[in-house]
């Protein structure tokens, strides 16, 4: 399974900020490796973040969102929300991390 | 075939062509847009996600730099005053213009900010669905060192 994702939330005046940085090499499909042959693109496909148990973003990348993909997005809340970040890759592997919102 | 596949194959397929008629949205929400991203030109994009010829409004905001110093790493927000429900980043000159897009339900800010790859100097779209109009804003990024890997 792939590397841990940061998530960090934190609600001021009932707008919580989230920023996330996920681990992923997100490969384009563009780049050729040292004897010409084309990597394979990889990369996060969707990501749907859960603010205890509803969805609070759905987001689609492609290939051409930068490795480490960094999202931040705001959504009304509060302090003890438990935010919960899942992404799917076109390879069919995907993670789920949690955070509670500070 | 016994009667609990031959049920939920119906399911399946009815399901199938809802949500391929629109009428589901969560589920659109979810399923990666493969078409939109493979398309090539912004014309072809704009299209195939339903927009038409958005409109150029003063009300969507595209946050990137004027010089991107490393085409790979190029942060790029988009925030609106309109009710968003959907939001879009596209790149001119990339090999896919699409680069990412958004579903903002009801409760969310109508914010994103992600970093994006720019093989080239481009143009830079923001797009925004709000109310069922598409509208947009376009910012010209200078890219010193392409992002693709070339």
């Amino acid at each position: 399974m792939a590397d841990p994702m940061r998530v960090r939330a934190a609600e001021n005046g009932g707008t919580v900020d989230v920023k996330i940085l996920m681990k992923h090499d997100m490969e384009s499909g563009q780049r050729k490796d040292a004897a010409g042959k084309t990597i394979p693109a990889w990369f996060i496909s969707t990501i749907n973040v859960k603010a205890n148990g509803k969805d609070v973003f759905n987001g689609q990348f492609g290939p051409a969102v930068s490795k480490d993909p960094f999202l931040n997005f705001k959504y009304k809340g509060a302090k003890g929300d438990k935010i919960a970040v899942t992404w799917n890759d076109n390879k069919g592997d995907k993670r789920t991390d949690e955070a509670t919102v500070s | 075939m016994n009667q609990q596949r031959r049920s939920v194959l119906k399911y399946s397929a009815v399901f199938g062509l809802m949500a391929s008629a629109g009428l589901i949205s969560t589920v659109q929400a979810q399923e990666w847009n493969k078409a939109a991203f493979e398309g090539k030109g912004l014309d072809d994009v704009f299209k195939i996600l339903g927009a038409g010829s958005p409109d150029k409004s003063a009300a969507v905001t595209l946050n990137a730099p004027d010089i991107a110093e490393n085409g790979a790493v190029v942060p790029v927000g988009i925030t609106t005053t309109a009710k968003a429900e959907q939001m879009a980043i596209l790149v001119e000159k990339n090999p896919s213009a699409l680069a990412a897009q958004f579903f903002i339900p009801a409760g969310t800010d109508a914010f994103v900010t992600t970093r994006i790859k720019m093989g080239q100097t481009s143009n830079v779209y923001g797009l925004v669905k709000a109310d069922g109009k598409w509208l947009m804003t376009v910012k010209e990024v200078k890219v010193t060192l392409g992002g693709c890997g070339g």
